[in-house]
């Protein structure tokens, strides 16, 4: 069933009798050719585009819970491409272009909005690391621009231009970046890759991942074995738990990232900003809640919850640059799990068991990656190449010296 | 206007009188009274417009839980959004205006969204808007946004200040109804330190809204009193106006304090709210529990409240909602109503109850097994349209209807570390998880024990249970009487009939018919249900409704509610103010600013000063006649280079090193030797990452045998000495060194320049002269005739120059001497701006170029990792990726034509290349103008950058859309022999 | 969440800077290894790889606004709960480790 504006009002006339379940709630087959474990925005975009661009079949996503319940399900919706470095740069905008046509790709509104993102600079340093990264990412073929203090202040005249410890004297920005509505990202791949065939098997967690010869054979689960010629694992947060089933020590940490909703409030910010003197970044949502957050808490945690040292580090951030916030409630907390990486980039790459592939690694950027993931980690497993814009997420990476360290922090997750 | 509903009674002040506005009509009320209850004691019960359908909505509460009396209060900076009419309580002045609504709040144009709500059921908005792909951000985004939000911020700095705070007790009771009182009592009579905390301003709970006894008093006499007796108490701390909000690890509980809420403006030097953390042994949970309503037709018209909170607004705020009531009710709690109402002389019109069984209620008109299926009254409450047992329907004018769908515990606290929690077919109603925050229990209503004696009983007991966790004496008080009388609840959700809609969120507009459609599309997991409706999303997160979107959909699904489930419970408990979290880390106080000891000096010569870090440096220092900074910089570069300059360098790190292993020590976190230094010697020092990119350098001098002194950059002061002591404590634990970071404890100047030399010898005691003190010395000196002092003899700005150190305290001094000796030299102070041109032309790498992506080799200095030994790196720095012979190094970029600025940031392309990325040759790190060369110069990586010198490449800013062409050169500009060093 | 240090007891978690995981400490000797690639193999495994635990955990805490203490600090990534504060340095040694 095609979503159009005049079905909204066929349905609303006739009392919403016609629409249709999303996507089925299949029984597991006892075997499928492509097994996507984690149904999170990365592994339904996997099995989205394996059936749509790579016109595979027989594919089912395995999640332990519900669909979308992986950290799509709870992050700060910002997407952007602006990268510095040549290993990311190009994958992260093949994203944004896929950003760019996925609604009308997957007939799913997920209110992607590109009303813009800025970086603020308080230091010659700051700037000319912008101007460095800007530069990347024009030649790369993004869009970037560099303002000046009254460009900014002309967008946002209220931030904390006159009185600050840390004055603001311009920001790198990219119009193109902005917001994603997060649920319905996995809600329209999760509906566009049922249409396609694709079994999406909730409440069915992988116990185990089998292997014969070196080679993988399928998963156990706790609704039973089911066979595969390949699978995918894409459950950043617990990879290190999934690749433990064929004893893989993965170069990641768990760690927990907390962010933060605002009471709904009339129109006050436009875009994304991220603060440069502190740990802090913003955006307003279609219903008016600022959707803001800051760091990671910074020690191992599966425990999808955090604690107040980093809630009034965030507040304070929020505090010196938007002096009016004080005024405005934190309605609401929440907590993901991270799969940290050692170079802060993630992993799209077969491992060394035959058959079976990991994607992971997405520290807290996972969410912008989302189309390009699961369109590069398709590719991977259809083809057993690495696609163009990701060939460089390999795990030897780091056993050639070939980090990928945006931030410079090197081989300490909680840095990056 | 007069009180007109303001009945007898109650726990408010009549001897005072406050005025407040409510969009601009004045109103009276008195101490005691919330926004809310003045504004129903006047008639008022229209407050708000609901988010979505702008529906007119009054309070369905009188408490925290309130989803759609929330109002902007107060005015001017101070303006707060959002702000439930039902908890702020009422001062003389008081001004809150109706939000979300246009022109009025009687007249909402967005009404017609009511009108229009079949095209907006729930997610309608994933399903179009797709068309053209363009629209999105151009127009139906602005046009959702612009309708969407609540209330506004003004855009103003909010005037008020927050503080924190920290507390310690044995057991913390979260709130004070009959539970928490009575856990409070007998922990702090066994000699527990309590602190009782309590979001209400008046403590009690319950007991101030209820007609029931507590042995010979009222329930509100014996809160009073026993209040009273605590806060007699030197072991207990009373906290009202204080929600506990959410529970962090290892017993640790956030809270704010509401301090100045209830005042026009926070009395002078009082911070308008307190962030509290307080560290517990032990945690009782008393919060009490939430009233849930019953859906039906039109069940969201102002004047439907539910029973209990009916019953709080006649009993503790003698505030008749209507003059003729009903309730619809499940259970007998929902009974209290009526009687309660009709004791106070207000006319019962009937009491719907959904059960068969059970008394009837004497001398009230109580329909069993009846129904409430629609109501009219488009501002307010008119009549109700009731179905009776047989079926017959009749309408009943009423202008107020109380709803009791039973009692939810206040669970969430004991729910933040993610417990699941437990469904009691008692009271049909989920309670505590049993895997709650370590020490944490609950207690009464929270706990699910809804009767007073119950909640008395089980108070009693968890204080106990934890005052022998703790090892503290028991002690069982007598329990005063109290009623013990069940629920009796039959479940009943929702009013099945009816084709309009039934509310489920009130803020939100999330309706029955949603919830059905949720379920037709499949999703049906609490969490799908939850964001796909945005069930419980509202400022009051579901406290009233979410149990019913969850038992509709287990209905619908043929599930049980707890196999149902819940959605993740998380703080805050009720929303907080940014403020509060933030405290006083704003403004110029964000963070701490670290001032050099010359700071007042270079004030008084009207330096300018730029943040490095938390520290202020002199950035540059204007002299009289001098309009640009670069005639400022110039005048100072050029001076020091023809005579002397000098320059606070107090932010270095400093760490003194000292050991019998101190040498070999060094010799492992630096990639080159530093055992075979001499005594007096100092050392440039590399220092790695265990990964081989470069961490920081410095240099490190021997002092003595066993005794040195390493400086760090300023920016990596604190993360080498924290490295340094990983590698004493957890790598070589046996190794005699000591440790300690001395970058506070001396200032420490750079003099550079031909006459550097000169200038020192008029303040050190010893002599200095080239024999005695050669390049690269160091020592133990003496300054001014014996204050102790360091000097090494070390340049960053390629001139012969000296860092001298002094005790901090002398810093100050130790300038303005300085300056004074070099006056005959025309001596100059320099900042931070020349010291990067000096070190630019110089060739020496710094913060653009240490950016922690650069290798040894990248810099040049490959050769300084000795593979000799063991250190820190030396492994990893080996890997072919870091060794590749194309990779980028260190070059000197300038500009062809010199009077071409260059651009830091910009890339390198060959002539001609397209600007592409695989055309990327590097980029310029460090760009300054050098007064000697008269051009702009830079540091760069390129790629295969050494065999590129002498090439001329082009330096592409993009952003600005600027190129230059340049010549690839030495990235040591000036005096590259160092003749100029060992002078 | 709080820390019981060894020496000065109960410390708010706040006052510490985290590393990692406490297999930090068997940092392999550079010098013990046949040729580079057998030396460059081993610390990447020393440096990068992790267990990454959902459970029980030895991680490395530093006393930064305090004693300048290492730490090995047991706590479970799961609960939070910590079960176990040693001393670094005595960790250390007990690993064989000395200079």
């Amino acid at each position: 069933m095609r979503y159009s504006g005049f079905r909204v009002i066929a349905e609303a006339l006739t009392g919403h009798k016609g629409w249709k379940p999303a996507w089925r709630d299949p029984e597991p087959q006892s075997s499928y050719d492509y097994i996507i474990i984690g149904g999170g925005g990365h592994g339904l975009a996997t099995a989205y585009y394996l059936a749509k661009e790579f016109k595979q079949a027989r594919i089912a996503v395995l999640e332990k819970g519900y669909l979308g319940g992986g950290n799509v399900g709870r992050n700060t919706t910002i997407i952007r491409s602006n990268y510095l470095l040549d290993g990311n740069e190009p994958f992260y905008e093949f994203s944004l272009k896929l950003w760019e046509g996925l609604e009308q790709d997957f007939n799913y509104n997920a209110m992607v909005s590109q009303r813009g993102i800025i970086n603020l600079y308080h230091t010659d340093a700051q700037r000319d690391a912008y101007t460095r990264r800007g530069n990347a990412m024009i030649l790369h073929g993004a869009d970037a621009e560099l303002l000046n203090r009254d460009q900014v202040r002309a967008m946002y005249p209220f931030l904390n231009f006159d009185n600050a410890r840390f004055p603001i004297k311009g920001a790198l920005m990219q119009r193109r970046g902005g917001t994603v509505r997060h649920d319905a990202v996995a809600w329209g791949y999760a509906r566009g890759a049922d249409q396609r065939g694709v079994d999406l098997i909730q409440n069915c967690e992988v116990t185990g991942i089998r292997t014969e010869a070196g080679r993988a054979t399928g998963v156990d689960t706790t609704r039973g074995f089911i066979g595969a010629k390949k699978v995918g694992v894409a459950v950043a947060g617990n990879s290190s738990k999934v690749m433990s089933h064929v004893n893989m020590r993965l170069p990641i940490e768990s760690h927990v990232l907390q962010a933060f909703v605002s009471e709904g409030l009339k129109p006050l910010i436009d875009g994304v900003m991220t603060y440069g003197a502190g740990h802090f970044y913003v955006s307003q949502s279609d219903k008016g809640g600022l959707v803001f957050g800051g760091d990671i808490d910074g020690y191992n945690s599966y425990a999808q919850r955090g604690n107040m040292p980093v809630v009034e580090d965030v507040a304070e951030g929020g505090m010196s640059l938007i002096p009016m916030i004080g005024r405005a409630r934190l309605l609401r907390s929440w907590g993901g799990i991270m799969d940290m990486s050692m170079d802060g980039s993630p992993i799209i790459d077969k491992t060394d068991i035959d058959g079976l592939y990991f994607n992971g690694g997405w520290c807290y950027g996972g969410f912008k990656a989302t189309p390009a993931s699961g369109w590069c980690f398709a590719h991977l497993l259809a083809t057993d190449q690495p696609h163009p814009t990701a060939t460089a997420y390999r795990f030897d990476r780091f056993r050639k010296g070939l980090m990928i360290d945006e931030k410079g922090q090197g081989a300490q997750p909680n840095l990056h | 206007m007069t009180q007109e509903n303001r009945i007898k009674g109650g726990q408010i002040d009549r001897t005072k009188t406050l005025r407040f506005t409510f969009d601009g009509h004045p109103y009276t009320g008195h101490p005691g009274d919330t926004l809310a209850s003045a504004l129903l004691a006047n008639g008022v019960r229209l407050m708000g417009r609901s988010f979505k359908y702008h529906r007119p909505r009054g309070p369905l509460s009188a408490g925290s839980e309130e989803p759609n009396a929330i109002v902007e209060l107060r005015t001017g900076a101070r303006q707060e959004p959002n702000t439930r009419a039902t908890v702020a309580e009422l001062f003389d002045g008081l001004e809150a205006n109706s939000q979300n609504r246009f022109p009025s709040l009687k007249f909402d144009l967005m009404g017609i969204n009511d009108r229009l709500s079949p095209f907006f059921a729930a997610g309608f908005y994933y399903k179009t808007f797709m068309w053209p792909a363009a629209f999105w951000e151009k127009i139906y985004e602005p046009i959702i946004r612009r309708a969407a939000g609540l209330g506004s911020l003004t855009r103003e700095e909010d005037p008020d200040q927050y503080d924190k705070g920290f507390l310690h007790c044995d057991i913390l009771i979260i709130g004070a109804g009959p539970a928490g009182l009575m856990a409070t009592l007998t922990a702090a009579r066994a000699g527990a330190r309590v602190i009782l905390a309590d979001e209400d301003f008046r403590m009690g709970g319950r007991l101030n809204a209820e007609t029931l006894t507590v042995g010979n008093h009222s329930g509100a006499d014996w809160a009073e009193d026993t209040v009273r007796t605590l806060a007699q108490m030197p072991n207990v701390r009373l906290m009202p106006r204080t929600t506990v909000l959410g529970a962090m690890d290892h017993g640790i509980y956030s809270a704010v304090e509401r301090v100045s809420d209830h005042l026009p403006i926070p009395a002078p030097g009082k911070p308008r709210q307190i962030l509290w953390r307080i560290y517990s042994a032990h945690a009782i949970l008393a919060a009490g529990a939430t009233e849930r309503p019953i859906a039906f037709e039109n069940n969201d018209r102002p004047g439907i409240l539910l029973a209990g909170s009916l019953r709080t607004y006649a009993n503790r705020y003698a505030v008749a909602v209507g003059d003729r009531v009903a309730v619809f009710t499940n259970n007998d709690d929902g009974l209290r109503t009526a009687t309660d109402l009709q004791a106070k002389g207000i006319d019962i019109a009937a009491v719907i109850d959904t059960r068969q069984e059970g008394d009837l209620l004497p001398g009230i008109r109580h329909l069993k097994g009846a129904q409430v299926i629609d109501t009219k009254g488009k501002l307010g409450l008119k009549s109700i349209t009731i179905r009776h047992a047989n079926g017959r329907s009749e309408t009943l004018s009423v202008n107020a209807l109380g709803v009791s769908g039973g009692w939810n515990p206040n669970l969430n606290i004991a729910s933040h570390h993610r417990g699941r929690p437990v469904w009691n077919d008692a009271i049909h109603a989920f309670t505590p998880p049993t895997g709650g925050p370590k020490n944490l229990t609950a207690a009464g209503a929270a706990a699910g024990a809804l009767s007073t004696h119950a909640a008395l009983q089980t108070g009693a007991a968890q204080a106990n249970a934890a005052l022998e966790a703790l090892g503290l004496k028991t002690h069982t008080p007598d329990l005063p009487k109290a009623e013990d009388a069940p629920l009796n609840l039959t479940p009943f959700w929702y009013v099945g009939e009816g084709k309009g809609r039934a509310w489920i969120d009130q803020q939100n507009d999330v309706t029955v018919k949603d919830v059905k459609l949720a379920k037709q599309e499949n999703f049906t997991s609490v969490e799908h249900l939850k964001r796909y409706t945005t069930l419980g999303m509202a400022t009051d997160q579901g406290k009233t409704g979410n149990i019913l979107g969850l038992a509709i959909m287990a209905e619908l699904t043929g599930r049980s509610i707890p196999q149902t489930g819940t959605t993740i419970y998380r703080p805050p408990y009720t929303p907080v103010a940014m403020g509060a979290l933030a405290g006083r880390s704003r403004g110029p106080e964000f963070k701490p600013t670290r001032l050099t000891p010359s700071h007042k000096w270079a004030a008084e010569q009207g330096a300018i000063f730029v943040e490095v870090g938390m520290w202020l440096r002199a950035q540059w220092f204007p002299k009289a006649g001098e309009t640009t900074w670069r005639q400022s910089v110039d005048r100072e570069v050029l001076q020091t280079r023809a005579s002397v300059g000098i320059c606070d360098v107090t932010t270095l790190g400093k760490i003194d090193i000292q050991g019998c292993d101190a040498g070999a020590f060094l010799d492992r976190v630096y990639a080159n030797t530093f055992s075979t230094l001499p005594i007096g010697k100092v050392r440039y020092g590399l220092m790695l990452r265990e990964d081989g990119i470069v961490m920081d350098d410095g240099t490190t001098a021997r002092m003595g045998e066993n005794e040195w002194v390493m400086t760090t950059t300023t920016a990596n002061a604190v993360p080498v000495f924290r490295h340094l002591e990983y590698v004493r404590q957890c790598l070589y634990p046996d190794m005699d060194v000591q440790l300690i970071s001395t970058t506070e404890a001396w200032a420490q100047f750079s003099v550079a320049g031909p006459n550097a030399r000169k200038l020192l010898q008029k303040v050190v005691d010893q002599d200095i002269s080239d024999a005695a003190f050669p390049y690269m010395a160091c020592g133990n000196i003496t300054v001014c005739g014996g204050l102790r002092a360091r000097l090494f003899r070390i340049s960053f700005s390629g001139e012969l120059a000296y860092e001298i150190a002094v005790p901090t305290r002398y810093g100050d001094a130790l300038i303005r001497e300085m300056m004074k000796a070099g006056e005959e030299f025309g001596a100059v102070a320099y900042g931070t701006e020349s010291l990067g041109v000096m070190r630019v032309e110089k060739g020496h790498v710094a913060g653009n170029e240490l950016n922690g992506q650069t290798t040894a080799l990248n810099m040049g200095l490959g050769k300084m990792v000795s593979k000799k030994k063991d250190s820190i790196g030396m492994v990893l720095s080996q890997r072919e990726g870091l060794n590749a012979d194309d990779g980028l190094r260190l070059v000197g970029v300038k500009p062809v034509d010199p009077s071409k600025p260059l651009t830091a940031g910009s890339h390198f392309l060959d002539i001609g290349a397209a600007p592409v990325a695989a055309n990327d040759g590097g980029w310029l790190t460090s760009v300054v103008y050098s007064p000697h060369l008269k051009s702009s110069i830079a540091l760069g990586y390129l790629k295969n950058g050494t065999a590129r010198i002498g090439q001329k490449m082009r330096a592409v800013n993009l952003l600005a859309k600027t190129e230059v062409e340049v010549e690839i050169v030495s990235p040591h500009f000036f005096d590259p022999e160092g003749d100029r060093l060992r002078g | 969440m709080i820390i019981n240090h060894p020496l000065l007891g109960p410390r708010d978690a706040q006052e510490f800077t985290y590393l990692g995981d406490a297999a930090l400490i068997d940092r392999p000797d550079g010098m013990a290894f046949p040729d580079a690639t057998a030396a460059q193999d081993a610390f990447h495994d020393y440096l990068y790889l992790r267990d990454n635990p959902a459970g029980e955990h030895r991680e490395l805490w530093f006393h930064e606004q305090g004693d300048r203490s290492w730490l090995v600090v047991t706590r479970n990534t799961v609960t939070h709960e910590i079960t176990k504060v040693e001393f670094a340095r005595d960790v250390a040694r007990s690993r064989g480790r000395s200079k």
